[in-house]
């Protein structure tokens, strides 16, 4: 990972920041004719996944995704504030997605922290030009929360490991061409955790050297897809698919949720949720007409608002905080692990609030001339819960928090 | 559409150099000086704090830190006054720190060159002094005045009473806010011209003091009237001033409360499980606990951009309104999470949730300061 200690030039910095958002300005797709995925668990057609994959390259070339990972590994090379910069450029313009998530922002982060040199050399460019799709094998039908209790056997059979089991709500899990995969190595080992040991597995072609692995897409509560359920029977697989070592699953499973949930950082960069803008709903709440009136004339709706856009700035200031050290000690790593429960529970209750200023509008769905917004806020807060309940759900964030920062007992 | 461009803006916060050394200084000190039981006798006796830790909070210099160098202060601004009052908040600390500081404010938006030289430097080397604001009719609104004061021939006379004025008693100048000729005005009244004019109130807070100011008949000279132009100004910066203030003190407060129910929920055991183990209770106090860092980050942001027109009024707001809630949730869960024990006197709890109250009883609560950001984003 470039070293965020390395100096670099606030002009720099600056030039690059107004190249981005000139770029941006430029080249973002408008007036696309078909519907957008607000984030990377909604794409659900060949026709968003083929967009989203070409625009996902073209800002890879244009140097705006991976800015600051290493150059011999296809990154930029730069500071990471070059990356925030661009990051920032990219979400105000609102841009489409980018769709490789799971690659640009778990998986690279931990093969450039952990993985070999091969590792590196094989995997990180096609992570950022999205020539190579990444999912995450981690739940199963019976494990969710309980993670550390997946069951997917992987057996090893000479050079090779078979996989037996299947792994569910695998964002992506149809169009992937690798998988981060935890699965159980050891059944006897001394505790659950240590049976368990991470892959990086091949999902198609002849990497997958023998029996199958099917992917089964899945209905979401949006009516859209988005995710599958993953069938591995007597999959083969290379020995080399291994990382770390056998028993390591765990630790490295851990070190992935962090990426995935903001509380460590190396992250390709590039958004990869729509989050409406909280200002959004002001705009809304002038538009909208509850009792005849604008939204916004009501007192009550008024004091709502008020508190949900105190709420949107704390998010930020509660990052920017978080790098002071001075105001971010007295309990080490509560700002890093409260941001995902912070934002995620905000961005629903915006969304469920938006849907209360339309009186009878409130009843429209995407689509129906009637809807507002063409029901923005009633796909958003549907599509809330994914962040909820997706990484480790709120009352999981909730004991991680009350265990890890406030020091209470497991429950 | 100010708020449209806030949420894209960048967030603002920051920490001067010294912030961060009166953060550390205040911790120790705070910690040393206000032990809880320190707390509790000093809720026994009549003046509420102790007149030696007084002392040493004037030596150390710190009531002059909002005070320019060439009145006798240090010549830092508010936002270095906020890392004190977060840990007397955390500390449950009760000096009159806070109303002379304020009335300090006052004086310096308010004041005249000759008084402005003549309480500041007072203020500077350890003279209490404090506000009376408040009204029989429990408004906010600092303009709202119906204590009056008429000016015949050099001579003010002052109609009507004024409540909440804390640390009255000890106290050598108070300002008080009045209606003359139906605009507001501020009066600088020496502690002499009030002999047998105070008397203690009953307030929720049992850390704290308060005393109603009976006006009523009194005579000043009008040297005693602060230059009317500056009243409306000075109203407002003291209000900020205040809301700031007391969202530090509450912040702090938020943080203590949630430590001191953390330990009970670590030790305390039911149906053979420490109770920190129930997520009825661990869910809970990781909410409050939540809610108390976004007040702080909104804390820090206010004081970083105090007294910038707009934007920094707005933070001001937001902290108080974040505050407010914060410390109000965290305190009411901690009496709720002591059972029986959480309802009595001798737990802490419900030191903190009196504290709250009363802090948001004092420059506007969470909905007053909501309705202004309205106001500002509307
Ligand atoms: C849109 C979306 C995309 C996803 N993408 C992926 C992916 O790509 N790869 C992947 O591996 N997984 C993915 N997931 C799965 C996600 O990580 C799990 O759904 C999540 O961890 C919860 O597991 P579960 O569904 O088995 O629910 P359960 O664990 O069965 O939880 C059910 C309910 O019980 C609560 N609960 C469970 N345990 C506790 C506890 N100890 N204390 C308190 N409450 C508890 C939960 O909060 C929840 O409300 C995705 C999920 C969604 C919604």
């Amino acid at each position: 990972m470039a070293d965020s200690d390395i100096e670099y030039d606030e002009q720099d910095l600056a030039a690059f920041k107004d190249a981005a958002v000139a770029w941006f300005g430029e080249n973002t797709p408008r007036d696309v004719d078909f519907m957008l995925p607000l984030t990377f668990m909604e794409v659900g057609t060949d026709q968003q996944f083929n967009f989203l994959r070409e625009w996902q390259n073209k800002v890879y070339e244009a140097g705006y995704l991976g800015a600051h990972w290493p150059k011999e590994y296809g990154g930029g090379g730069l500071h990471p504030a070059f990356q925030d910069a661009a990051t920032r450029a990219m979400a105000q313009a609102r841009t489409p997605i980018m769709l490789n998530a799971i690659g640009l922002n778990w998986t690279g982060p931990l093969l450039l922290d952990r993985g070999s040199e091969e590792e590196k050399q094989k995997y990180i460019k096609g992570i950022l030009s999205a020539e190579t799709i990444w999912c995450q094998g981690f739940s199963e039908p019976e494990n969710g929360s309980d993670l550390g209790n997946a069951q997917t056997r992987a057996v090893k059979d000479g050079d090779d490991y078979v996989i037996n089991g299947s792994k569910i709500w695998t964002t992506q899990g149809n169009y992937a061409d690798y998988m981060i995969l935890l699965a159980r190595t050891n059944p006897d080992a001394e505790n659950k955790y240590k049976g368990l040991s991470f892959f990086l597995a091949p999902m198609k072609g002849a990497d997958v050297k023998g029996g199958s692995i099917e992917t089964v897409p899945i209905k979401k509560l949006t009516g859209e897809y988005g995710f599958t359920q993953t069938f591995f029977t007597d999959a083969r697989i290379s020995a080399d698919c291994l990382m770390g070592a056998e028993g390591e699953g765990w630790l490295i499973a851990m070190q992935t949720l962090e990426y995935e949930r903001g509380a460590r950082a190396g992250q390709a960069g590039g958004h990869v949720m729509m989050m409406s803008d909280p200002s959004d709903i002001i705009r809304l709440a002038r538009e909208a007409k509850l009792n005849g009136k604008p939204a916004i004339d009501d007192p009550a709706v008024q004091e709502e608002l008020v508190a949900l856009m105190t709420e949107a700035r704390s998010l930020g200031l509660n990052s920017r905080r978080d790098k002071i050290r001075p105001l971010a000690q007295d309990r080490p790593m509560s700002l890093a692990l409260g941001s995902k429960l912070a934002s995620t529970d905000f961005y629903q209750r915006l969304n469920a609030f938006a849907i209360t200023l339309q009186g009878t509008r409130a009843a429209y769905y995407v689509g129906d001339e009637n809807a507002h917004d063409n029901g923005l806020w009633q796909r958003g807060y549907l599509n809330s819960f994914s962040a909820t309940i997706g990484g480790g759900t709120s009352q999981i964030q909730r004991n991680i928090i009350g265990e890890h920062v406030l020091g209470l007992p497991k429950s | 559409m100010s708020a449209f461009d806030n949420a894209r803006m960048a967030p603002r916060i920051g920490l001067s150099e010294e912030q961060a050394q009166l953060l550390d200084i205040a911790e120790s000190f705070c910690r040393d000086k206000s032990p809880v039981d320190k707390v509790r006798a000093l809720i026994e006796e009549e003046g509420g704090f102790d007149a030696a830790v007084w002392h040493e909070i004037a030596e150390l210099g710190w009531l002059g830190i909002g005070v320019p160098e060439n009145y006798g202060g240090i010549g830092l601004g508010m936002a270095e006054l906020v890392p004190l009052v977060e840990h007397m908040g955390r500390s449950l600390m009760n000096t009159p720190f806070v109303p002379t500081v304020l009335a300090a404010q006052a004086v310096l938006r308010g004041g005249s060159e000759a008084q402005k030289e003549e309480v500041l430097r007072q203020i500077a080397t350890g003279a209490a002094a404090s506000l009376a604001l408040c009204e029989d009719h429990a408004d906010w609104n600092l303009q709202n005045l119906s204590v009056t004061a008429s000016l015949q021939d050099g001579q003010l006379t002052l109609r009507g009473k004024k409540y909440l004025v804390l640390h009255a008693a000890a106290a050598q100048f108070v300002l008080a806010s009045v209606a003359l000729d139906g605009q507001a005005a501020l009066l600088l009244i020496p502690a002499d011209a009030l002999a047998g004019r105070i008397s203690r109130e009953k307030i929720i807070d049992d850390t704290q003091r308060a005393y109603a100011l009976d006006l009523d008949g009194l005579s000043l000279p009008e040297t005693a009237l602060m230059p009317t132009d500056l009243a409306g100004d000075a109203l407002a910066h003291i209000e900020q001033a205040g809301s700031l203030l007391l969202a530090a003190d509450m912040c702090g407060g938020a943080y203590a409360c949630i430590d001191y129910t953390l330990d009970y929920l670590k030790t305390r055991k039911q149906f053979g499980k420490l109770i920190g183990s129930y997520q009825a209770l661990k869910h809970s106090i990781v909410d409050a606990h939540q809610a108390y860092e976004k007040a702080r980050s909104h804390l820090y942001s206010a004081a970083h951009i105090f007294g910038e027109q707009g934007e920094g009024d707005m933070a001001v707001h937001m902290a108080k309104a974040e505050a407010g809630e914060a410390y109000s949730f965290a305190a009411d869960r901690a009496i709720q999470f002591h059972g029986g024990f959480g309802f009595t006197y001798d737990c802490d709890a419900q030191l903190y949730r009196r504290r709250a109250i009363m802090g948001c009883a004092l420059y506007g609560d969470t909905r007053y300061h909501r309705r202004k950001i309205a106001a500002l984003m509307f």
